[in-house]
Order: structure tokens, then sequence, then C-alpha cells
């Protein structure tokens, strides 16, 4: 027979898959000193040139900051970060503004080139629309000329701040307020970009939006702001990836995302997260706490799709406030955890309006020593009269050192609404390893096979492009986990 | 094809099987037949290389190898085919999905070029004919949902896609209602060549008048107590497996 492997062997051999993104890119940077204070804000401002207003706005953000306390009612275990030993501002050097993706730094596109992320491919196809984004800067957006004949406007967010004011002040900070939490507060204090999009009344936007995020300098934090509007009868998918180099000790990622959907306007927004998860003993890995909601108004629809892969602890709810009658908000999620990596992830949705509809597919896969947990909230106010929520939360379990935990909450104040809430644990059982390998099918691959069969109601929801990189991340994030 | 020696096994401590001599060629037939708890069923999933079973002392050579040197799928790429009593279900993963995984896996193997999807079509439709397979088949999940006719239905197009050397159909027949049985077996029947080989696990001789064994086989107690032609299914089929069986409770005690 070939190497006999104890089932302790193959979860051991799990932690030799190494991070395919874990390199760093030699470019020169400019960065502030470590630490945080009201001068730190201000500094950041002003490398961004922004008015007084936005000044303003992250001043009093960090004043409510400071006020509050780091939560820790979440499922996780990790020492806090120090806040004083961040580098809060970090940006690729470039002489000029690039008119094109073509005067892009060499180092630049050998990064892209690696993350597989080839912006020539990508403007061939035609397919998609990318910001880039490295550390705390906007490095490159593509297809911007084109999606402004339709009226699309989508670029970086320290770009929208300063041309188109009015968007930015009316939206920013509505759907996520700064007191929202102490990661929302932090980010509205220093984030120093991310994305901003508007889809204009009835425009349907014709290619895939896509944001790539990636983390580069050592000890500093990414604190990036994403803000998407799709004006009446519009329609957009958006997509983010990210990743960041393997380093020892632990980078924060605290983003805040938020979607407004005006009335009969419909937003999906996938989300693909493979920040580096830390070695097999938990040294290092990305911090992600991040605010992500969407409000939906009249008939409208938000939905949500994540895979999660990366990230040494992730803290993350993407979620909906139904406001309008008749809207829908939606969620998808496969949550993968392995060696020591731990996530408390899950959704909540908020029905205010009538009639209005969610579903949450929540899929948990546990392996190695780690610890998944979903945490759910379906809250239908007294108003929002025959409304409906169906939720699904599974979790696959692999090897017998890991953990999986369900917190659903449900509060309905009228009774005329529907909830339902159906979870399921399982294993994935020898006896399916063995159908398959009588089917000529190895091991590995009949693990691929049965966990890609389990996540494949949320999988669907990804843009092809997309669902096939997910699927091959699930392999690598799985490699040699057998239950 | 294959010679099995003195095959002695169980599971933990429990010995299923007490030393079974067998020895098929291409193009013959096989009824293995017997009482329940016999070890039928413990010597098809020995075959496969079930690991739950462990083996204690004899060999099956299969075409000059030794299978027990071999896994599971390596025994799958080498020709050998199980039909389950039991088949698994496999939740999200389509027929045509889980069929296009496993060929593409014994093609690599074997070093043959992948085949094209629509060549791998066209082959499905061919098989799904085969069997009387309903359209929008190829789309449903892996015995998810499936009626117990329908699995079984299911295996034998699995069967008919892969072209084993070597066919083990364990109690293909239980569960089959007479449309299904007859579609099966002609199926089996239509498969059937002078270089493969079939064994038929069963314990009725019902499935026997559509698949005519060439040699049967009566297992009891792990061990293969009677040998003889297809007319030793007719003669269980009649008498029961009582004379038989204490005859042999006196020899082996």
């Amino acid at each position: 027979m070939r190497e006999e492997l104890s089932e302790d062997e193959l979860l051991e051999k799990v932690t030799t898959s190494e991070y395919k993104y874990g390199f760093t890119t030699d470019i020169e940077s400019d960065k502030i000193q470590k630490g945080l204070n009201e001068d730190t804000v201000r500094l950041i401002s002003s490398k961004k040139n922004e008015p007084e207003w936005m000044l303003e706005y992250r001043l009093k953000a960090f004043d409510i900051w400071k006020e509050m306390d780091e939560p820790n009612w979440a499922n996780i275990n990790y020492p806090k970060p120090n806040y004083q030993d961040i580098i809060y501002y970090s940006a690729p050097k470039q002489k000029k503004k690039l008119n094109s993706l073509d005067d892009l730094d060499p180092e630049l596109k050998k990064t892209f080139d690696k993350l597989g992320i080839s912006l020539n491919e990508q403007k061939r196809l035609s397919g998609v629309a990318m910001d880039i984004v490295i550390d705390s800067v906007s490095v490159a957006t593509s297809f911007k000329d084109k999606l402004a004949e339709l009226g699309i406007i989508f670029c970086p967010i320290s770009d929208a701040i300063k041309e188109h004011p009015e968007l930015v002040k009316k939206y920013l900070g509505t759907v996520v307020p700064t007191r929202d939490n102490f990661f929302s507060a932090l980010n509205s204090a220093v984030f120093s970009d991310g994305s901003f999009c508007y889809i204009p009344k009835g425009v349907k936007c014709p290619m895939e939006l896509s944001t790539y995020f990636r983390i580069n300098e050592a000890g500093t934090g990414q604190f990036e702001r994403t803000l998407l509007i799709a004006d009446e009868d519009s329609y957009v998918s958006y997509l983010e990836g990210c990743t960041a180099p393997q380093r020892d000790e632990n980078q924060l990622h605290a983003a805040v995302v938020e979607l407004v959907a005006l009335d009969n306007a419909e937003i999906k927004y996938s989300t693909v997260q493979n920040w580096y998860p830390g070695d097999e003993n938990g040294v290092g890995g990305v911090f992600n706490f991040v605010t992500k909601r969407g409000v939906c108004h009249k008939n409208s629809k938000i939905s949500w799709t994540q895979v999660e892969t990366g990230s040494a602890v992730t803290w993350k709810y993407p979620s909906c406030i139904l406001k309008g009658d008749n809207s829908i908000g939606e969620f998808f999620s496969v949550a993968i955890t392995n060696n020591l990596q731990q996530a408390d992830t899950g959704t909540k949705m908020v029905h205010l309006g009538k009639n209005s509809k969610s579903t949450i597919i929540a899929k948990g896969i546990c392996a190695g020593k780690s610890n998944g947990s979903y945490r759910g909230l379906v809250q239908i106010a007294k108003g929002a009269k025959n409304s409906r929520n169906f939720s699904q939360c599974d979790s696959l379990l692999m090897g017998d050192k890991c953990g999986s935990h369900t917190f659903p909450y449900i509060e309905v104040k009228n009774s005329s609404s529907q909830v339902e809430h159906e979870a399921t644990t399982s294993k994935i059982g020898e006896d399916q390893i063995f159908y398959c390998n009588q089917r000529g099918i190895g091991t590995e691959e009949a693990i691929a096979l049965i966990v890609n069969g389990y996540c494949k109601d949320v999988l669907n929801q990804l843009p092809m492009e997309f669902a096939v990189e997910a699927q091959k991340l699930l392999e690598i994030s799985l490699e040699g986990s057998v239950g | 094809m294959l010679k099995i020696e003195n095959l002695k096994a169980g599971i933990e401590e429990v010995k299923i099987l007490n030393g079974i001599d067998l020895s098929v060629n291409a193009g013959e037939v096989h009824a293995i037949m017997g009482p329940n708890g016999s070890g039928k069923s413990t010597l098809s999933a020995v075959i496969a290389g079930n690991e739950s079973y462990e083996v204690e002392s004899g060999s099956i050579i299969f075409e000059g190898e030794d299978l027990l040197e071999l896994d599971p799928d390596q025994r799958a790429h080498k020709g050998v085919f199980l039909s389950f009593q039991y088949p698994v279900e496999i939740p999200g993963i389509s027929v045509s999905n889980f069929l296009k995984a496993a060929i593409s896996e014994k093609r690599k193997q074997l070093g043959l070029d992948p085949i094209s999807a629509k060549d791998l079509l066209g082959k499905m439709r061919e098989k799904m004919e085969l069997l009387n397979m309903k359209k929008g088949y190829l789309s449903r999940n892996m015995n998810e949902g499936f009626s117990g006719g329908e699995k079984k239905r299911n295996e034998i197009f699995q069967m008919a896609m892969l072209e084993p050397k070597l066919a083990i159909l364990d109690e293909t027949d239980s569960g089959l209602d007479i449309d299904a049985l007859k579609i099966v077996a002609n199926g089996v029947n239509k498969l059937k060549n002078k270089k493969n080989a079939t064994i038929v696990i069963t314990h009725y001789q019902r499935l026997l008048d559509y698949i005519i064994p060439d040699y049967v086989h009566v297992l009891h107690n792990g061990r293969i107590i009677k040998s003889g032609g297809k007319e030793l299914a007719l003669e269980l089929e009649e008498k029961g497996y009582d004379w038989i069986t204490k005859e042999a409770d006196k020899k082996w005690g």
C-alpha cells in the first residue's frame, strides 16, 4: 500500500500546506510613524489632501473611539492588539498619477502576476473592472472611462471625497455610524482608502466591479472603507478579494463596508477572503474585524456572498437593514477554519419594512484545532408585517480536535411573520470516502469533492470566475485534513 | 483473472471469512449465494479494499497483482468495480460531475489523455439509454433522494461508464421490482464480454433467471461449502440452504 497515514498523521499533514500568497513585494513605501493620536488623524487627512469636513468627520470619530472598549462577546480568543504599535498609513511610493495601468511600477505589476491578477488579461476579457488597494492606498483602477460613459462612478474613495463630495457626504456613515462599534469608530478615524461606487438611476452595471485588497508593509494595519450606492432601479455585482504576506506578527484589518440599495435596486456583494491565517502553531496571521452592512429601500435587494478561508481571527457579520417594504436580504457564507484559526461570523437581518424577506445559508467547515462559530440575528420589528426569514446553518467537522458553534438570535415582534431555522452538524463519513475510492477517486480528491458538494448552495451564488477560484481555495485550505 | 486463496478476514475481533478459495476467469459469471450472515458482503468489501475489514491471511491475486497491496482507488484503476448494496449519498455533487471526477482520475492514473466533455457526455447519453434512465438524471445529486431502484440503476450506470474488468454486484436485486430488475439485468448482460468477468452476490435465485451464471457457489460461515453450475441455484431455490449447511456444519464443526 501507499504510505499508510493515520488520521492524526493526515491531520498533521494539513499544516504543511503552505499559504500561497505569503510573499512580500519590495516596493518603496511612504509610511508614517507608529502610534495613534489626534496628530496621526490630522496627518492622514493631510496626506490625502482632504477637505476640512472630512478631517472633522475623522476627528469626531477619533474622540468617540477613545471612549469605547474593544468588544469581547465573540467566541474568539486573541491577544488584544496594542493600538499604539501599529502604522496607520502606508502607501506604495509612486511619483506621478497614473494615466493607465500600463504605467504601473514593474514591481507592483509582478505582485499582481503572482496574485494571479493579470490586468492585461482582465482588460482583454473585459469581464471585470478592478480597483486595487495595497496597504492603505488604491493603486490602480481599470475600466474607469468605460464605466463613466454610463454615469457609473467607480474610483478610490479618496478621489470620491474630492470629486464627488455631495455623494460621500450624503451617505458616508449612514449605514454604519461611527459609533456603531469599536472597530467602525477606529476605521472612521483612520481609514486611508477603499473603493467608492455609484450606480445611477436605472443603470444595470454591465460588468463585475472588483476590489483587490493586499496588506504588504510590515507592522501596518489596513483600514479600508467601501461605500457602494445603487440608485433607484439599478443593479451591480461587486467582488472583493484579499490576501496578505506571511508574517510572524499579527496584522490588523478593520474595514467598514456600507451598501445603500435605493428603491428597486439590487446589489450583489461577493467576497473571497484569504488573508494570511497564521502558521500551524497559530503564530502570525491577520486579525480581521470587519463591519459590513447594507440598507435596503423599497423593493430592493442586497445579497452577501462570502467565502472565508483566511485570517487568524475573523469577526464579521455582513448584515441587511430591510428598511423598505418588500425588500430582500440574503446571506450566503462558507467559512473554513483550520489549524488554530478562529472565526465568529454570521449576519444580522433586521426587518423593518412590510413583506420583507431574508434568507441565510451559512456553511461552516472546521478542521485541525480550529473553532468556527455562526452568530446570527433575525429581528422582525412590530411594523414589519408578513415578513419571512429562512435560516440554514450547517457545520462540517473534520477530525476530533475542532469545534463548531451556532448562536442564532431570533426576535419577532409581530404575529404575521414567519421565521424558520434549520441547523445540522455532520462529519465526512468514511463510507462516503470509501464509495469515492471505489470509483477511483483518491481520498484527498474525495474530500474536496464532498466539501464542494456541501458548499454548492453558496458557491453557486458566486460569479463564474470567482466560483472556480473559491473552489480551488477550499481544496488548498483543507489539503490533507481527513476526518 | 481473479484468484483468491485461503482468505481469512474479519471486523475487529470477529472472524467472518474463514478461508475462501475462488478462481474467476475472463468471460465468466459467478454467482455467490448463501444465507444471511454468511460473509457475502464482507467478501465483496474485502476485494474492493474497505479498510473497516482486517485481512488476517490469504491472498487476492488480480491479473497477476496482489490486490491486498493496493489502496481501494488503485484497485478501482486496475478495473475492480463494486456495485454497493447500500449506495452512499453525496449531497451537492451531480451524477455527471461525480463520474467526470472518477473517469478523469482513472485516465490520469493509467496515463491516458483526458476525455473531452463532448465525448464524455455522448457516452453518458448512450449508457443512459441502455438503462432507461430518465432525462435530467445526470444533474441530480449522487443518490440524494433516489428511490431504492434508482440507486441500484445508478450503480450499474457507473459500471457501464467505468467499464471494469471485474464487476462485483452486491445484492443488486434487493429493493428492485420486477421491471427494474429486468432493466438492470439487461444492462449487465449487454456489458458482458469475453474480457470481463462478473461476480453476482445474491440471496435469491430470482436475479439468476436474468443473469445466467456459469458457476454458483454457496457461502456459509465464511467458507464456500459447495460449488456447481447454474442448476445448483435452482436446487437451492427448491430445497433451501439447510441440506448443505447441515452437512458443512458437521464437517467444519
